[in-house]
């Protein structure tokens, strides 16, 4: 093209373009210029620091349920708080998702009662304000709890109390590396077993079963490594020891209000998940496993629910990311998770926007990795495509 | 029914085999053992006194009573012009399908129960006059929306387009009126909920538009600032972002320009909506197939045209329904302005059990209940409305 065909510039789409893309850079640039010098004025009018000094200074806060003492940095009741909101996100993603899927399960039930009561749950909690369950968990549930002396055992194994809720756990006596390594060299050898499996499978068409052969491992380098080191390993059941409960994993009334709440929420959202991801399984996968004779349980679990995951993984993983997000919500019944400890720093004196940004940034982080595990999971789960 | 085809429905249905039953009989004892503790609550045990007495600060916190004429002007007309839109929109697509006044009753019954039971909630709670009156208008003023939306739905577009330009017109001078003579910041309860969402959706819109479509632009440095916008806004907490607004904007502006805590809120919330929004929205200028906007190329349009004209109506059309559940959610997440200690029905109702009547008596379920059904009539009936719409815009299907 020669210069003479050449539009003039003003009417040069690429000209265009990098001027309207300059022009909303300038004025994003504007804005936070504006925005930051308002923060140093008024900072310094304030006498409020802008750095990050503060995150190495005294934290002169107590942190209930943990170890940590007044006098340690702000940095350190940060991790406190990392710490706890991965406790009830954690503990929230896995009891939500086994929760959810049963009842998505259950509102497909061909049994009339099982798919009313389910559709009840889900339609009761889906659109009920999170924090209203969150609070409602707190003040109406976990605080109204009998005191220590006259705890409840409402299962065999279980402890509630208003000064704690304990659930049947394990417990590592000594060391915990030997029971790691136990534990890594029984994965080593599944993966082993379940090589060797598809080998002679690949060679004879006999059938392979990994999943049974891979459990079987497992649980025989676990029992032998069990025996070996002097059964380090043992159940753990909570009991009341005058005015605490001990043993066991004991929840803080604030904990188990947020767990709760966080848990049957999210359960129903991903309980309609798992109803949408079944049903959107073309039929005819499930009438051609039909026509190859095989069973109803075969049926739905080597067709149906391998093609339902795949779809449901997105959805899903967004529901975890929620519930990590939700967890926040701690700020509302004082559960010392990272919100929480940020919100009582800043009334103890730490700066209110570099805490907020600290804290900003660590959400932001949690979001990423949990994102990127699921997009692995996803991957994974993925069709291969021609 | 007769005996045998009870019989038959329970053997289908509740019995089918020896496992079934036992599932059924022990679904039936837990279902039986809750519902008969809710009604005891509901009916029995439950002291509703606390929220009779302070129906009031529940709908509208503290808002002037003086003025409260201007809300039940405010709620007739919202009432008269959601009928009338939803009655001219759900006619349309129906014309000629003729059904009588028993079946419409039913359905009305069965899509609206949630709302009907709320009313009768409310006015069990009421001891004055003044709210039967309302209630009155705002039921007629219900009708006369329909009977005119009915009357639209035969008109020309071009008059059913200004019918909707002039109800958007007047949502906004109704906010205005409604806030006129004292600030937003007395704004409360349900009210104050209500209009943060509305505020946040209306607000949030086009700005997750523009995310949207610059997200998807071939500009560089457009793209990349969406993408930061609205992938940063969606990592962190709304409850953050609140507590932000309201203990941290205060830097970042001068003192004197500073607006009212309400006024930062809803700031916060359209920025967080608007990132949903544009993820929503960017799936459904996906959904749009290439050969449209090649299409209109071809034709000469340039590119704002393209996707003002061609793109975007497409686009918007099939996201409806997500749009609608992003809504509901900002709906809930207005509960989350009690932490910041706007007075809204969470706080209403923390701060009546501190009441001297009913202080220490624990009625924590009374108004938790209350506050939640206020949240669930409203959320479960715009699902439900918006998986209707789902089913006939058949989302999903194509």
């Amino acid at each position: 093209m020669n210069a003479a065909q050449r539009p003039p510039p003003w009417r040069d789409v690429r000209v265009r373009k990098w001027a309207f893309q300059m022009t909303v850079l300038i004025v994003v640039l504007i804005a936070v210029l504006y925005v930051w010098s308002n923060y140093q004025t008024n900072s310094q009018a304030s006498r409020v620091p802008t750095g990050f000094d503060f995150l190495d200074q005294p934290a002169n806060f107590p942190i209930a349920g943990s170890d940590f003492r007044t006098t340690q940095p702000v940095k350190d009741a940060l991790g406190v708080g990392v710490a706890n909101t991965l406790r009830a996100s954690i503990a929230g993603i896995v009891l939500a998702t086994l929760i959810g899927t049963l009842v998505g399960i259950a509102r497909l039930s061909k049994n009339w009662l099982v798919s009313k009561a389910a559709g009840v749950y889900v339609e009761t909690l889906r659109n009920t304000p999170l924090l209203i369950l969150v609070i409602f968990a707190y003040l109406a549930v976990a605080l109204r709890l009998p005191p220590v002396s006259e705890a409840a055992t409402p299962l065999p194994g279980f402890v509630a109390s208003v000064r704690g809720i304990g659930v049947p756990w394990y417990r590592i006596d000594g060391s915990g590396w030997p029971v790691a390594g136990v534990l890594l060299a029984a994965l080593l050898a599944a993966i082993a077993v379940r090589r060797w499996r598809l080998h002679i499978n690949e060679r004879s068409g006999a059938r392979a079963h990994t999943a049974w052969w891979m459990a079987g491992t497992i649980v025989a380098v676990a029992v032998v490594g069990q025996l070996a080191l002097g059964t380090p390993i043992s159940g753990s059941l909570p009991r009341v020891d005058g005015r605490m409960v001990i043993g066991g994993a004991v929840m803080s009334p604030e904990m188990f209000a947020l767990l709760t709440a966080l848990t049957l929420y999210t359960a129903s959202h991903i309980a309609e998940i798992v109803r949408g991801s079944i049903q959107a399984v073309p039929k005819g996968q499930g009438e051609a496993a039909s026509v190859l004779a095989l069973s109803n349980g075969q049926r739905m679990w080597y067709v149906i629910l391998p093609q339902a995951m795949r779809i449901a993984v997105p959805p899903l993983a967004n529901q975890y990311l929620n519930l990590t997000k939700n967890s926040s919500l701690g700020v509302a019944v004082s559960y010392m998770e990272l919100t929480k400890v940020s919100r009582t720093a800043i009334a103890n004196a730490s700066p209110a926007i570099p805490m907020l940004v600290v804290v900003l940034s660590m959400y932001l982080v949690l979001s990423i990795a949990i994102s990127l595990l699921t997009n692995l999971l996803n991957r994974r789960l993925k069709v291969v495509e021609r | 029914m007769t005996s045998t085809t009870w019989r038959v429905w329970l053997r289908r249905n509740l019995f089918r085999n020896l496992r079934d039953g036992i599932i059924t009989l022990l679904t039936a004892f837990i279902a039986g053992w809750i519902l008969w503790k809710v009604l005891r609550f509901v009916l029995i045990t439950g002291r509703w006194e606390i929220v009779e007495r302070n129906l009031a600060l529940f709908m509208y916190g503290r808002y002037p009573r003086e003025d409260l004429w201007r809300i039940t002007l405010a709620l007739c007309v919202a009432a008269f012009v959601t009928t009338m839109l939803f009655s001219m929109w759900s006619r349309a697509d129906r014309a000629g399908v003729k059904r009588s006044p028993r079946t419409m009753l039913g359905e009305i019954g069965r899509r609206w129960w949630p709302l009907i039971v709320l009313g009768i909630v409310l006015l069990s709670f009421v001891t004055t006059v003044g709210p039967w009156i309302a209630a009155c208008a705002a039921i007629s003023c219900l009708f006369a929306g329909a009977l005119l939306g009915r009357a639209l739905s035969s008109a020309p577009v071009r008059i059913r387009g200004s019918a909707v330009a002039v109800t958007m017109l007047g949502i906004v001078v109704l906010l205005w009126f409604l806030a006129d003579g004292l600030g937003w910041d007395d704004w409360g309860g349900l009210m104050l909920s209500l209009y943060l969402a509305a505020a946040g959706m209306v607000l949030s819109f086009p700005l997750g538009v523009l995310l949207a479509i610059g997200r998807q632009s071939s500009m560089p440095i457009i793209r990349s600032l969406s993408i930061a916008a609205i992938e940063i806004t969606r990592g962190v907490p709304l409850v953050v972002l609140i507590i932000l607004s309201s203990e941290g904007l205060g830097f970042f502006f001068p003192q004197d320009v500073l607006p009212g805590k309400v006024v930062r809120v809803i700031v916060v919330l359209t920025i967080f909506t608007a990132a949903y929004v544009a993820e929503i929205v960017r799936g459904g200028l996906q959904s749009v197939p290439n050969g449209q906007s090649e299409a209109a190329a071809a034709l000469g349009l340039s590119p704002t045209r393209i996707t003002a004209f061609i793109v975007l109506p497409q686009a918007l059309g099939n996201v409806i329904p997500a749009l609608v559940g992003q809504f509901i959610s900002l709906f809930k997440d207005t509960t989350l302005v009690s932490i910041i200690g706007l007075l809204d029905v969470i706080s209403v109702s923390e701060s009546i059990r501190k009441q001297s009547d009913f202080k220490g008596q624990g009625l924590v379920a009374e108004t938790l209940v209350f506050a939640g059904l206020l949240f669930w009539v409203g959320s479960s009936t715009l699902s439900r409305e918006s998986r209707r719409m789902e089913r006939r815009l058949g989302v999903g299907e194509r």
